[in-house]
């Protein structure tokens, strides 16, 4: 199966082993993820107020490419890119006059007709794959890892382009679980990482990062997954700062899900961890055995 | 002589058909001594923009290539005011975000396109900024590698990024660090420093006039390529 898949700016700078170990394992599962041709910035933040249109053109040009492509569905990794792309769909879906006024300014691109689906990887390991496929899958069980799930708010929030309940989601953890693995609960799962505050406010992401890794720790977790490039740099390359500025810090490695999923298909790890992630995670995979091919 | 009518910044001529843009203001009398170079579509000094009686669109041109069309407004926008950062290419590597470094603002393009629009290179403009946002700097050296500088993209952006000084940069940068380097030219210098053709220049060099056209007629010429 080809699936049409949106890379952002992240995964092609600061998350090259998010897209890397993504690809890997879902060709280790059959599926072909194939870049979207001259994809531009999702919009990012700035396409999140709904007063200012301007800021609506890059994602609804993204979903233009999608539909020239003639596909009807978009999976993107990461989750600022899910958000942006999504909400923007459903905004004009809501707002018939705006889109309107939208394809009139696009006046060099085919009218945006509104019948691209947005979907996210893990709602299609969930929902058309099955986790109970990826677990037949599986030829390197995690047995013994003990894993907590991050969801912070892009996956979750606003309600509407939520892939799972806000308040109690499952699909991580149910992924973790058809993994081989063991799910870890922690109350700061959903809570923010502190987002675009580590460019200016360095130390209130420490702050957070602090709480949602020690309480993790304290949970009994081992190792932190992630969706989001933004939540796994704060949560992964801010450690330095925490263990400056809180003693006694134990170190937490964090992993994008996909990195997880590459693992139990038993493919190696060496082709996609890169010196982007901060806490080393391989003496924990060694431990585990999980480094043998 | 059929004629066409223009207006050059609002005033009616009429002129000739089948002049340029900038033969025909020349011979409505107007004289450049700024805003024309090599009239010949290269050097980007003569940014021109138009718009016809019957259109809602702004249209972009270069003056010493565009032939003027009947009812056409223009206006030359000979210069842009966009400066250019200051950077030692020796000192800079190309990293991902070098671009973003020395132009910050490209981070505003919101994908309006208005940039491509304007471009009279027929160049994508905004696909190229969009690539040196995600620091893909062969993909920017690529896509803009006919430009000519004109400036217009600069002069339209409503989020005020200079396009043509960010390509300009990654091009310098991927001719510096990231082109795989020409094995034959390094050879052929090499070479040359040794001394291997002095004999030979020394003989051109000393050679009559007739005797030196006699040579230049006799000499071989690859199949196929035109004079």
């Amino acid at each position: 199966m080809k699936v049409l898949y949106y890379p952002g700016c992240s995964l092609k700078t600061v998350a090259e082993s998010f897209e890397r170990s993504a690809k890997l394992a879902m060709a280790a599962l059959g599926v072909e993820l194939v870049e979207l041709e001259r994809w531009n910035c999702c919009g990012t933040v700035s396409a999140l107020t709904t007063d200012d249109l301007m800021h609506q053109l890059a994602p609804i040009r993204n979903l233009i490419r999608v539909q020239e492509a003639g596909e009807e569905r978009l999976v993107t990794l990461c989750a600022m890119c899910y958000n942006t792309l999504k909400r923007a769909d459903l905004w004009v879906a809501q707002h018939p006059e705006e889109l309107a006024k939208i394809n009139a300014f696009l006046d060099e691109e085919p009218d945006y007709r509104g019948k691209v689906r947005v979907l996210h990887l893990l709602e299609l390991l969930r929902d058309e794959l099955g986790f109970a496929t990826v677990k037949e899958r599986v030829v390197r069980p995690l047995t013994g890892l003990r894993v907590i799930p991050y969801y912070g708010c892009l996956l979750l929030r606003p309600r509407e382009v939520g892939l799972d309940s806000a308040e109690n989601p499952r699909i991580l953890e149910d992924l973790i679980v058809a993994l081989g693995a063991e799910p870890v609960d922690t109350p700061y799962k959903t809570q923010c990482c502190g987002s675009y505050h580590t460019t200016t406010h360095k130390e209130i992401v420490a702050k957070r990062a602090h709480a949602i890794l020690s309480s993790a720790r304290e949970h009994g977790g081992e190792v932190l997954i992630s969706s989001c490039p933004l939540c796994s740099f704060n949560l992964d390359n801010r450690q330095r700062l925490v263990r400056e500025l809180y003693d006694g810090f134990a170190p937490v490695p964090v992993l994008y899900f996909t990195e997880l999923l590459g693992l139990a298909l038993g493919l190696d790890p060496q082709a996609w961890i890169s010196e982007q992630h901060y806490v080393d995670p391989r003496p924990l995979l060694e431990e585990h055995q999980l480094l043998k091919r | 002589m059929e004629t066409v009518r223009i207006y050059i910044m609002g005033k009616e001529y009429s002129v000739p058909a089948g002049l340029t843009v900038m033969k025909a203001m020349e011979y409505a009398g107007y004289k450049f001594i700024r805003g024309a170079g090599c009239r010949a579509g290269f050097c980007g000094a003569c940014g021109t923009v138009y718009r016809k009686e019957d259109e809602y669109k702004l249209r972009f041109a270069v003056a010493c290539q565009k032939l003027v069309e009947d009812g056409m407004y223009l206006v030359q926008l000979p210069f842009a005011p966009a400066p250019r950062a200051s950077y030692d290419l020796e000192k800079i590597r190309p990293s991902d975000n070098v671009l973003l470094k020395f132009y910050p603002e490209i981070a505003r393009c919101v994908a309006c396109n208005t940039c491509t629009k304007s471009c009279p290179q027929e160049i994508q403009v905004m696909d190229y900024i969009q690539a040196a946002l995600r620091g893909d700097i062969r993909r920017v050296a690529e896509l803009s590698f006919d430009c000519i500088q004109c400036g217009l993209c600069s002069m339209r952006c409503p989020a005020d990024i200079k396009h043509y000084h960010v390509a300009q940069l990654a091009r310098r940068l991927y001719g510096k660090y990231l082109a795989p380097k020409a094995e034959h030219l390094a050879q052929r210098v090499a070479e040359i420093e040794q001394g291997k053709f002095n004999a030979e220049l020394d003989r051109l060099t000393r050679m009559e006039r007739k005797e030196l056209t006699k040579l230049y007629e006799a000499r071989q010429i690859e199949e196929g390529v035109g004079v």
